[in-house]
Order: structure tokens, then C-alpha cells, then sequence
């Protein structure tokens, strides 16, 4: 039985209202039974300087990434680090994180892998609860650990390899979510970011660039209203809610952000995430790059 | 370094966000001076640095927002074990000194980068201003 949903206007005009919730309404259903509130950031440490009553923390390097191969963590992985937060396949998560939910989308994107069925994004992440003067607590939860049955994770809808990446081009729209610089080819990571991780420069022919934060209010990072939204996307670079469409960024946590986009806020059927991302087309032999 | 690597894995993040929490605050100059600061781009939150060589010590400052408490953290541990050492103990630091920390595990390899890169930027500062100090 899922909490029940943010009836906010804005969040019920977009194509899949039930995947975004304001912060109103996370502060009036805390501790509601079947929720459970998932801080995922880009600074390891910033939970622990404080965080929303009751929330746990999932880390994307510690707890989502395979210690040893390039992948994400397998069903036995995944269902133990449900397990450890007390989350039960029926449970409604709630991810919220820095940096315009960056790293919550990326987390909420993983978690869809395994088929979690009710997962949703505080929109406006941390900083805008923060910014509110919302509660915030050090008091880590030690929640008893619940069942959550190994589920095998499936690759095949939401995440793309780069053989089918190579496929894509020419077939299916591309979306770079980089910026700019790094589209072009004259930076290798994101202004004011260590200038490392890929041989090779430029983007994936046939790619639109969007940088990804555009679809967040600069203001209060909170998404962009619906028809802002499809400016963007669908005016502007011209994709349609059919297309097949993939993207990508430089480790494909941006691209997360914009797969969320495009897949519940505009409702889109057939949005893909090539997390291999830049970091392995920018360093492979003999695939196509443009600059 | 030592005080991390014998401390067990599950308490090496606290550890690291006790390093923040006693971070320092500028002195009155230099929070009117922020300009003078070096901004360290290997660090994904906004850092910056000033280094003030003095014949037979070093002093060390630096800045960092809280909610930057990782870039903090590291700075912290630099400050703690340099500010207040003589120039050639600075200079001596091996530039990969972070690895023996044990944090590679929980901190990705991007992050521990911003260690070597503030280290690195420590060290040359250090270096030109002994070779030509200020009059």
C-alpha cells in the first residue's frame, strides 16, 4: 500500500505525478509507516553533519557500485543494503541529496534497476528543506532489518551498453547532459573539476547537448514547470515522447537526472541511461567522436 | 595518516568529519582578503588556500563552506599535520601520503585527488616563496 501521493498543482501536472514529492508534504508525512527517506549525496560526509529526521544514507560509491568490477551491486548486494535501511519491496522511498538531487536521481535510477516499485524525489533536494529551516537531526536510525527478497537487476530497459550505444547512431536520439565545454571537446570533466578521466575529447556523433541542471530552477533547484520543461526537450532539440532515446554524461549520474526527466516528469516510454558515459567512449578504441 | 589507518574502516568517516568540524576559522585578513586565496580546482567543492612562509615555519589557512564538510575534512588533516612545520618537513611530504589513509574504500578516487591537489599547490607555494622571499 504506498503513501499516499503529493497532490501539489505543480507535481500533478506532470506525466508521472507520483514520482515527486514537495517538501511540504515530506514534512507532513514523517515517520508515515511504508516510507522510507534516502539521503544520497555527492559529499560522503554530508549526512553526517546533519540530515532529515529518520532518513538514511545510501551512498553511490560505498553502497551502489560493485567493489571490484565497473557495475552495480548484484541481487544479493542490493537486497542486503534494502535490508540494512529497512526497506521491503512495498516500501515508498524518498531520495534527496546536494547538488539539484544529482546523486539522488542517480540513486533512484539504480534502485529502478532492481524493479523498486514506489520510488520518489523530494523536489528541490536538500538545499531547499535546509533553505526552508525544515527539521534536521545528527541521530543516525538503526532501523530492524526487514525482508527484501533478491530481485535481479534488469539491464535491459533502463540502461544502455555501449555496443548498443554504437547501434543508437543514426536509429535513435542521443542526449549529452554535459556542459558545454566538455561537449565541445575542450574540457574532459565539468568546469572547476579535476581535468582527468578520458583520453579523448568531444561527444558521441548525432548527440543534442543539454546541460542537465537546466531542467532545475536555478533558484531553488526544484524541477522546472512542465511546459518549461518541454521547451527544452522536446521545442528545442526536438525529441518526441516516442522517440528511443539515450543519455549520457561522464560517469552517467547527470545523465540519471535527465532520465528522470524525460521519463517521469514528461512521461517519454523508452528513455535510456548509458552510464558507461564518457569515461569509456572517451577512452575506447575506434568508436566514432565528434567534436 | 596513522591515526586513520589504525582506526577501523566504520569509524574512519567520523574521524574524517571531526577533522572538518575542527577546521580552523580565517583570520580577520584574510576573510577581508578572500581574492588572495588560491582556489584549489582539484577539489569539487570550492577550497581555497593561502600559505604564509615564515623563516623557520609554515602557516597553513584554508577555506571551505560547510556544506563542503569532505573538502573540509581533507584540509583539515593537511592543517593539522603541516601548519606550524618547518619549510623543508612541508617540502618532504610524500605527494601520495593520502593512500596510507585507508579511505580509498569510502571516498571515491576523484575526491582523494583533491588531497594530492591541495598538497601539491602547499608545496609549490612553499617553494617560491623561499626561493624568493617576501621583502
Amino acid at each position: 500500500m504506498p503513501v499516499e501521493f503529493d497532490q501539489d498543482p505543480k507535481i500533478q501536472a506532470y506525466a508521472h505525478p507520483e514520482r515527486l514529492v514537495t517538501t511540504e508534504w515530506l514534512q507532513a508525512h514523517l515517520g508515515d509507516p511504508g516510507l522510507v527517506v534516502a539521503e544520497s549525496d555527492e559529499d560522503v560526509l554530508l549526512y553526517d553533519t546533519g540530515h532529515i529526521p529518520g532518513a538514511v544514507k545510501i551512498d553511490w560509491h560505498a553502497d551502489l557500485n560493485d567493489p571490484l568490477t565497473r557495475d552495480y551491486v548484484d541481487a544479493a548486494g542490493f537486497s542486503a543494503l534494502m535490508s540494512s535501511k529497512g526497506i521491503t519491496p512495498d516500501t515508498t522511498i524518498v531520495f534527496y541529496g546536494d547538488q539539484n538531487n544529482w546523486w539522488a536521481a542517480y540513486a533512484l535510477w539504480v534502485t529502478s534497476l532492481f524493479g523498486h516499485a514506489d520510488v520518489r524525489l523530494l523536489d528541490g533536494g536538500r538545499k531547499k528543506w535546509v533553505d526552508e529551516g525544515r527539521p534536521m537531526t545528527t541521530d543516525v536510525p538503526s532501523p530492524a532489518p526487514a525482508d527484501y527478497p533478491a530481485t535481479e537487476r534488469d539491464d535491459s530497459v533502463i540502461r544502455a551498453y555501449r555496443e548498443q550505444v554504437l547501434a543508437h547512431i543514426g536509429h535513435g536520439k542521443l542526449v549529452d547532459v554535459r556542459s558545454p565545454g566538455e561537449y565541445s571537446g575542450e574540457l574532459l570533466h565539468m568546469p572547476e573539476y579535476p581535468q582527468e578521466g578520458a583520453l579523448r575529447g568531444g561527444h558521441i556523433p548525432t548527440a543534442a547537448n543539454v546541460p542537465w541542471r537546466r531542467a532545475a530552477d536555478e533558484g531553488d533547484g526544484t524541477f522546472l514547470p512542465v511546459d518549461q520543461l518541454r521547451a527544452i526537450y522536446e521545442a528545442e532539440i526536438g525529441l518526441g515522447t516516442s522517440d528511443d532515446v539515450i543519455a549520457y554524461c561522464r560517469i552517467g549520474e547527470r545523465s540519471s537526472h535527465t532520465w528522470f526527466v524525460l521519463t517521469h516528469l514528461l512521461g517519454f516510454d523508452n528513455v535510456r541511461n548509458y552510464d558507461g558515459s564518457w569515461v569509456e567512449w572517451g577512452n575506447a578504441v575506434r568508436v566514432p567522436i565528434e567534436k | 595518516m596513522e591515526e586513520f589507518s589504525s582506526t577501523p574502516k566504520e569509524l574512519r568517516l567520523p574521524l574524517l568529519l571531526e577533522f572538518a568540524n575542527a577546521l580552523p576559522p580565517l583570520p580577520e585578513r584574510l576573510k577581508e582578503d578572500r581574492d588572495s586565496m588560491e582556489p584549489v580546482e582539484e577539489c569539487q567543492a570550492p577550497l581555497f588556500l593561502a600559505v604564509d612562509v615564515e623563516p623557520d615555519q609554515v602557516r597553513l589557512y584554508f577555506d571551505a563552506p560547510p556544506e563542503a564538510p569532505t573538502s573540509r575534512g581533507f584540509a583539515s588533516v593537511l592543517h593539522q599535520g603541516l601548519d606550524g612545520g618547518t619549510p623543508e618537513e612541508v617540502l618532504a611530504t610524500p605527494n601520495d601520503f593520502y593512500l596510507s589513509m585507508g579511505l580509498e574504500e569510502l571516498v571515491t578516487p576523484l575526491r582523494m585527488r583533491g588531497m594530492a591537489g591541495m598538497l601539491a599547490r602547499v608545496k609549490r607555494r612553499v617553494a617560491e616563496q623561499m626561493e624568493a622571499p617576501a621583502s
